[in-house]
């Protein structure tokens, strides 16, 4: 009995302290880790943005193993956490599992379309800013050949490979785009080093500029084509600071918008599916002091008419994802 | 002639090392400028103090059990089986195959065959080892760790190229069909008017791993094949003299412990996710050697080890989630625990074995 006493206030304050926490929201990592200069990192700073802008808190996890998925949503759902923000595609299967157990809880999956009445979905128009990349990296090549680095092999990321290569093609019709995958498991997401080496293998094909859409493997790509001497695209968060005046410029994907948005909502969210292009913004490319450079006026005006063009639907980009194939690229 | 007392040897050592590792563990975090009295009640209580924390407490810890006695009995026969992470993942190919090719009526019998399925997977990887050990003397330790590669790559080409649904991206096999799921403790305790958790993944398989202990101690202590297995491990040439077959004994022991390792694939693979997904055994099979090596080789110990190991994922999995102690921390004090229980335990033992032995001098 009086070693039941401590116990039983120590599981008193907890669950206080769990009380305390309610409503706040909450973030989940994929397991490529929240510090992955990129799809990861891009959410983590629209939370921080959200903290400084609203002084709110929010709770976080970084995953270590495919089973705390679940786990990790399960355990915010019950403690309160509202909405729940997840980010990447293989959350999907936990959150079909788990969404309807809980239907006063809001969550929010970014890249994937997931059922149900408390679940926002949100998709962004990937092909749209690859194509305005693929343009400027076309007129930016003076060998007339461009390469691509995908992460791991899967459709959402052919998409962006598909949609590179109609602008390449849009900008200069004779020039040559090549396409390489790092893998076929998530471990694709965060291998630098293979990375390095399919740019090196594009390089002694005469690409001069690569297109990395590869998580933390595009680090390794944008770090071997600074040494080399050619120019880079990065992707998902604005990467043009990692080696200025080496990086032509990047596909930004506003994922810390969506969870901008999500956390802002708060319990109130409106549900349903959600697509983020050129049209409101949610992908673009990126403009700044270590890029100005690098892009001519002429550059910049194009690319902007054909975004004008995208936003306004005149021209229609392809999207690999509606019928699993691309005319201007065969992978 | 003992130099300590059995209960020191199986009791003493390891909650000496535990604590070792804990001030160790504790200094760590008050490195960081985190609490460690908290951490610990949050460990404590996150794994330990709800029916949900041992709903996954006990979930991991039968992933350690059939991963702990496969390490284990090849151990008794004096090899070190370092694969049960390649046969554990090949005894998930097994189930999945079992799961999802048969129509099953109930869960019973599937059940029985994915356990079959998952054995039989287990041993066919631990056999191609256990044979160029036996035959050719190439080192087990080598060959198992370097199968646990290619098992990986195996499950990859399988997942993402056959197995994979149509226009799914994750590379993981399609869900299994309703009929093969496994009642969850929360289902198996309903009826007897316990209330368990309803969202913790622990299921039958639990029952099957303790089952498995019993299987083992009984053949290690009780039958012909576990003494022939013991001698080959005490002394191969007493062993050869005594007239037993070295070869047969080497690949009969590495059989049972490759299929205990696959059988883990009923727990994690049937019994939670209910889908193959690439790297679902998350190192259990690893763990294991740890397990086996804090249980001293013995089924109950195992039984004791796993569960241990089982309460310090589940607790690490509550600090991720509910400190800002970063994850690569937990695994430090999770390694902090394998390395004082198991690598250090030397450290642990002559020191005692020294003070045993004056305590005895001073009697006499």
């Amino acid at each position: 009995m009086t070693l039941m006493k401590p116990l039983m206030g120590a599981a008193a304050t907890l669950a206080l302290t769990a009380g305390a926490a309610l409503a706040e929201p909450a973030l989940i990592f994929d397991l490529g880790g929240k510090f992955d200069k990129s799809f990861n990192e891009a959410a983590h700073g629209g939370a921080q943005r959200w903290t400084e802008e609203t002084g709110g808190t929010y709770r976080e996890i970084e995953l270590q193993s495919e089973a705390q998925r679940e786990q990790a949503l399960r355990r915010f759902a019950e403690a309160g956490a509202n909405p729940i923000v997840m980010v990447g595609f293989a959350f999907a299967d936990a959150l079909g599992q788990v969404a309807a157990d809980y239907p006063d809880t809001k969550f929010t999956i970014i890249d994937m379309v997931v059922e149900g009445d408390n679940v926002r979905s949100v998709v962004f128009n990937e092909h749209e800013g690859s194509y305005l990349v693929g343009m400027m990296a076309a007129m930016a090549s003076k060998s007339n050949t461009v390469g691509f680095i995908g992460g791991m092999d899967i459709p959402l990321i052919r998409k962006f490979a598909c949609g590179y290569a109609e602008g390449v093609k849009a900008a200069n019709p004779d020039a040559t785009v090549i396409a390489n995958m790092t893998g076929t498991t998530p471990a694709a997401w965060n291998d630098p080093v293979k990375g390095s080496e399919l740019t090196k293998a594009q390089i002694s094909q005469g690409a001069d500029v690569v297109y990395a859409a590869a998580g933390g493997t595009g680090v390794g790509v944008l770090q071997t084509a600074a040494d080399e001497g050619i120019l880079s695209i990065g992707v998902d968060s604005n990467q043009n600071h990692l080696h200025p005046g080496k990086v032509l410029t990047s596909m930004t994907k506003k994922v810390g918008n969506a969870v901008f948005e999500a956390f802002s909502d708060g319990a109130d969210m409106e549900t349903g599916f959600s697509v983020m292009g050129l049209a409101n913004g949610g992908v673009g490319y990126a403009m700044d002091e270590h890029n100005a450079s690098l892009v001519s006026a002429e550059m910049q005006a194009a690319v902007d008419e054909a975004a004008a063009k995208i936003a306004s639907g005149d021209i229609k980009v392809h999207d690999y994802m509606s019928d699993d194939s691309c005319p201007v690229l065969s992978f | 002639m003992d130099k300590m007392p059995k209960w020191a040897d199986v009791v003493l050592i390891p909650l000496i090392s535990l604590f070792l590792a804990a001030i160790l563990s504790a200094l760590v975090i008050l490195g960081i400028g985190e609490d460690p009295v908290a951490a610990v009640k949050l460990m404590v209580d996150g794994a330990l103090g709800s029916t949900y924390g041992w709903g996954y407490t006990l979930y991991y810890a039968t992933n350690f059990m059939f991963t702990g006695l496969a390490v284990a009995i090849a151990a008794h026969a004096g090899l070190f089986n370092i694969g049960g992470e390649g046969q554990a993942m090949l005894g998930g190919l097994g189930v999945a195959l079992v799961c999802l090719l048969i129509p099953w009526p109930h869960w019973t019998l599937a059940l029985v065959f994915a356990a079959l399925g998952a054995g039989l997977f287990g041993a066919a990887w631990a056999a191609i080892p256990a044979y160029l050990q036996a035959k050719r003397g190439s080192h087990i330790v080598i060959t198992t760790i370097m199968f646990n590669f290619i098992a990986a790559a195996v499950l990859n080409y399988v997942l993402v190229n056959l197995l994979r649904p149509e226009g799914s991206m994750d590379p993981a096999t399609a869900r299994f069909p309703e009929a093969v799921h496994l009642p969850s403790l929360h289902e198996l305790l309903a009826p007897i008017g316990i209330e368990f958790s309803k969202s913790a993944p622990a299921n039958v398989s639990l029952l099957v791993a303790v089952g498995a202990c019993l299987f083992v101690w009984l053949l290690i202590w009780r039958t012909p094949l576990g003494y022939e297995i013991r001698s080959l491990g005490k002394s191969e040439p007493g062993a050869r003299y005594a007239g037993i077959s070295s070869v047969r004994t080497i690949m009969i022991a590495m059989l049972i412990s490759g299929a205990l390792a696959g059988m883990m694939a009923v727990n994690n693979v049937m019994g939670e996710a209910e889908r193959l997904v690439l790297n679902a055994t998350e190192g259990a099979g690893f763990i294991g050697i740890a397990v086996a090596l804090m249980g001293r080789n013995h089924p109950f110990g195992v039984f004791l080890a796993a569960i241990l190991f089982g309460f310090l994922y589940q607790g690490g999995a509550e600090l991720a989630l509910w400190t800002s102690i970063p994850r690569e921390l937990i695994v430090v004090i999770q390694a902090l625990v394998i390395l004082f229980t198991g690598a250090l335990d030397n450290m642990v033992r002559m020191p005692l074995e020294r003070i045993f032995l004056m305590m005895r001098k001073g009697q006499n």
